[in-house]
């Protein structure tokens, strides 16, 4: 037996498709959170609903690194079409868990690894008369050989149980059963504990396990949103279906059996964000879900969304393009898309949430953002952060928080104005104007919105002067953006560094156990996590003051760095790409690789 | 450069309920062409309006882009107007009503913006009865770029350029018949007297009302030869059935003891006296309204007023089961759960 790894492996599930392995994964993940370990689970999934093999990936760090790691410790490959692919994935000493009941093919056996093989199938017949219900319990069984073999405590385990069936207490006995069945198993069998093992801590604190989009969703329930509108695809589905779930529990309203929201699955993403558009042009707040091919859909609408200055929020959770690439997995390479969706001198501005906790607060202050510049906010998440679950503080909401409604002009002030009121106007200075909503006053206010130039007082125009200040003024808005958006998050190590690391989204935790990992080797790197487009001064001032600036990102054509060069002038030359775009989250090793070889 | 009416007016026109004359519901001046059609259907929809007692700013005119699209400018200047993407008004004011149910919605496209870019989200707001008035100002041609046929025209139909439209023509109200649309009609930007009645029921009308509306292009679609020509309509034109609209807050004092008129009640009381001419149609019943426009178009006639209705269906708020009060007048008090629930969803995630 090799050295002891107490709460640091890293250990993949190998399984069908839709064949309920995804409840069983998600206990044993559970189980090790609930011990006060952190772990991430990441999910490697097809396209496809049934059949086609899918993993999931678990990894335990006792020092609370949340991002993945390379090397499998541990594989429980129970999907035979897959396992030539799986026992090699297996590091040197690492362990193969397989379902004995048929012998291995002798062209599976490593001379490097360890196998431990139990009958799943055979135990689970044995035991189980229902198909559907052998099919499952194969599934827990293994769970159950699983705490034995690293230790997890069974009471743990069973309390989950127990949560998970409130209310179908009948299923919890033969789940338990299941248990037994693996952990008796490996007792009878088997040397055990392994040296791989969980132990209990308490390094949790009162941090939640939750999946970004579900962060999103209520984010969006918290921010105020009435109207949904949207268009299914992988992976900003649930994004909808969660603020349905979420929408049952806390959007009743008080007559009986009616509901403070409206959610539409329209007939594609163009009307989508149409009605997204009509919704927030009317005073709702409104919101759509989308990825990638969704998003250029779009681009028409958002090109009239930023002219015309009608508040929206949008959430692309990205996916591997482009068309439809590897629609299960994930990138973000949406960046430049979003940036400059549609034609004409457009932007938008953009949230990088990293983390679920993010994913809430993003959305929520979305709804604010886009009513106070009245302009599109698409939150950037991608499928990593949205379909998977995620270690993260727990969502905090303050109850003297007020939503902005940004410049509205109410049925007083236009009652009382005493300057004439001019829906494109700069009153201020910071490029906003003042807007109405349909039927706030009977004879003041009212207007014609459109996409074609206008000026000052909405009324059409095709002078070129008044089309020119109108597109000055929006850049000027554009640069209030700035003093509005999230802050980075900035760290300087001791004595400051001339090499610097930009990252946003979920290349974070990847990003800062990589910082790590080079510090220990005397490499000393600042780091930026950035939270939003536009860039602010706090941006700016750490590009300028760092000689070399590493650019990590999951895409290939590094489109963050593009978009630092076009909008900063950065000089490209000091700027190193990292990069990654495999349709799997970046890990640490990769990163610190990339950097220990380029500094 | 705007547009902007002349103010004068003969001291004595009339006044509504809500003390208005009729120009008050008048827009910033048309810059169509003199003769367009589409500026007649802005004449009628102001003076529909006017004799509905409509208070202005409690319509949203919502269009696409053409110079159909162009005239919510030309009419009701107090009003909202949202002038918004080729071919998706529908979408639009889709998200506009779910935003506020209590305004009157008032669609405006083109055959261009209808019948081929935005097919889909036709067909889409109609399956939805979304509480709307869509009206189609019907050119069969693309008039903002320069005369192009559209799906509208007909096989057969030769446009200013000379070219014979070869292919079928798509039959707007045929189709919104077909789809589930509760009110279907069919008009003629010259005729006024019928126009104006049809736009009263029609956004009286709950659910979804569809107008479709021949309105002649003079520049690029006027000619000998084009099936969509003043001269052609007047010379084609077939009425099902005149009517009046009578308010819940009217009696019916007219007398229409002839017994060929019907009387329609409508979701609110309102009622609608139509009188059929001589036709064996009935107006409440759908297949018997797609075979009357179907043996119209075969014999080359354009069946004119009221094709269908449905009076009482569920609009697109009572199949969301959206609350009475309009979701843009709701507040954090209803719309935010608060942080003792937020704890409680967190709890449950540890
Ligand atoms: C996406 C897009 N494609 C093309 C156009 C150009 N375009 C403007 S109006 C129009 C046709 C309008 O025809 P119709 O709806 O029949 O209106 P009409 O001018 O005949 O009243 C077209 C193709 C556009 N504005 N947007
Ligand atoms: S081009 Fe045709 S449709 Fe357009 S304004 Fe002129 S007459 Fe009307
Ligand atoms: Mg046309």
């Amino acid at each position: 037996m090799s050295e002891l790894k107490i709460n640091d492996f890293v250990i993949r599930f190998a399984n069908v498709n839709g064949t309920g392995s995804a409840s069983a994964n998600a206990l044993f993940t559970k189980a090790i959170f609930k011990m006060g370990v952190p772990a991430t689970p990441k999910n490697i999934f097809p396209s496809n609903i049934q059949g086609l093999p899918t993993w999931y990936e678990v990894r335990i760090s006792e020092k609370g690194y949340l991002g993945r790691r390379e090397g499998i410790d541990f594989i429980v490959s129970v999907n035979p079409q897959s396992m030539a692919r799986d026992v090699k994935s297996v590091r040197k000493g690492g362990y193969f868990l397989y379902d004995s009941t048929k012998p291995l093919y002798p062209d599976l056996i490593r001379d490097d690894i360890n196998y431990i093989g139990i009958p799943l199938m055979q135990l689970s017949n044995e035991n189980y008369t229902d198909p559907r219900q052998r099919q499952l319990f194969k599934n827990i069984i293994y769970v159950g050989a699983l705490a034995a073999l690293f230790e997890i405590e069974f009471e743990v385990l069973e309390s989950l149980l127990a949560v998970q069936f409130k209310g179908k207490e009948k299923l919890i006995e033969p789940n338990i059963k299941a248990l037994k069945l693996g952990v008796d198993y490996v007792r009878e069998n088997f040397e055990y504990p392994l040296e791989l093992r969980v132990e209990r801590r308490d390094l949790i604190g009162d941090r939640i396990m939750m999946d970004g989009n579900s962060a999103c969703a209520l984010g969006a329930i918290y921010g105020g949103a009435t109207v949904a509108a949207w268009y299914p695809i992988t992976p900003s589905t649930s994004v909808v279906d969660a603020f349905t779930k979420y929408a049952q529990k806390l959007r009743a309203c008080s007559e009986g059996g009616k509901w403070n929201v409206a959610i539409v699955q329209a007939e594609d993403e163009l009307a989508a964000i149409g009605m997204v558009i009509g919704a927030n042009w009317n005073g709702a707040r409104s919101f759509t879900a989308t990825s990638g091919p969704g998003l250029s859909l779009m681009n028409e609408f958002l090109g009239l969304a930023y002219f015309a200055e009608i508040p929206c929020v949008l959430i692309d959770v990205q996916r591997t393009g482009p068309s439809t690439g590897m629609p299960t997995r994930t990138q973000q390479s949406d960046i430049l898309e979003a940036a400059y969706a549609a034609h004409g001198d457009t932007k938008h501005v953009l949230l990088f949430p990293a983390g679920p906790r993010e994913c809430f607060e993003m959305t929520a202050a979305a709804f604010d953002l886009a009513e106070r510049l009245q302009t599109p906010v698409i939150v950037m998440t991608d499928l990593d952060l949205g379909m998977n679950e995620h270690i993260t503080m727990p969502l905090k909401w303050d109850d003297n928080r007020r939503y902005d409604r940004g410049k509205v002009m109410s049925r007083e002030q236009l009652e009382t104005a005493t300057a004439r009121w001019g829906r494109y106007l700069d009153v201020d200075g910071d490029g906003i104007p003042y807007r109405t909503i349909p039927a706030t006053h009977p004879t003041k206010g009212g207007f014609v919105t459109r996409g074609s130039s206008r000026d000052e007082y909405a009324a059409y125009t095709e002078d070129s002067a008044a089309y020119q200040r109108n597109m000055e003024r929006l850049l000027k808005k554009f640069e209030t953006a700035e003093t509005l958006v999230p802050e980075p998050e900035i760290t300087i190590v001791e004595g400051g560094s001339k090499i610097g690391a930009i990252y946003f989204g979920t290349s974070r935790y990847a990003a800062e156990e990589a910082a790590e990992m080079l510090a220990a080797e005397g490499v000393k790197l600042d780091t930026i996590c950035v939270k939003a487009f536009p860039f602010g001064k706090s941006f700016r001032d750490f590009v300028d003051s760092h000689e070399k600036i590493f650019v990590i990102e999951q895409n290939r054509d590094a489109q963050f760095k593009s978009l630092m060069t076009i909008e900063l002038g950065t000089d490209p030359g000091k700027l190193v790409s990292v990069l990654n775009y495999d349709g799997m989250p970046i890990t640490a090793d990769f990163i610190y690789k990339e950097i220990k070889s380029g500094q | 450069m705007s547009y902007v009416r002349s103010k004068f007016r003969h001291p004595h026109l009339p006044k509504n309920d809500l003390g208005y004359t009729v120009d008050y519901y008048e827009g910033s001046l048309s810059t169509l062409c003199a003769g367009c059609g589409h500026d007649s259907i802005s004449a009628a929809v102001a003076q529909a309006c006017f004799e509905l007692n409509i208070e202005p700013h409690k319509v949203a005119k919502m269009s696409g882009i053409g110079c159909s699209s162009k005239t919510p400018a030309y009419f009701l200047e107090h009003s909202h107007g949202f002038n918004s993407v080729h071919g998706r008004m529908p979408s639009v004011a889709t998200g506009a009503n779910l935003a506020n149910r209590d305004l009157i919605y008032l669609g405006v496209s083109g055959d261009g913006d209808t019948a081929s870019i935005g097919m889909g989200q036709f067909v889409h707001v109609i399956r939805r009865n979304l509480n709307m008035l869509y009206i189609v100002m019907n050119n069969g041609c693309y008039g903002l770029t320069k005369g192009q046929d559209s799906a509208t025209a007909d096989a057969g139909s030769i446009n200013k350029s000379g070219h014979i439209n070869p292919f079928e023509s798509i039959d707007l109200a045929s189709l919104a018949i077909e789809l589930g649309a509760t009110f279907v009609a069919q008009s003629f930007s010259g005729d006024k007297d019928q126009l104006v009645p049809l736009i009263k029921v029609a956004m009286a009308h709950r659910g979804f009302a569809f107008l479709n509306v021949v309105s002649p292009c003079v520049t690029f679609n006027n000619n000998v030869g084009s099936t969509k020509s003043y001269d052609y309509v007047r010379n084609h034109m077939e009425m099902t059935s005149t009517m009046d609209f009578v308010p819940i807050s009217r009696e019916i004092t007219a007398d229409y003891a002839e017994g060929s008129a019907q009387l329609v009640t409508m979701h609110d009381g309102s009622q609608i006296c139509l009188r059929k001419l001589d036709h064996d149609w009935d107006p409440l019943n759908r297949i018997s309204a797609i075979n009357a426009v179907q043996i119209a178009r075969s014999k080359g006639e354009v069946l004119t007023g009221l094709l269908y209705m449905e009076a009482a269906s569920p609009d697109l708020h009572d199949y969301l089961k959206t609350c009475d009060a309009p979701l843009n007048s709701l507040t954090e008090k209803e719309l935010c759960p608060g942080s003792a629930m937020l704890d409680e969803i967190c709890n449950g995630l540890r």
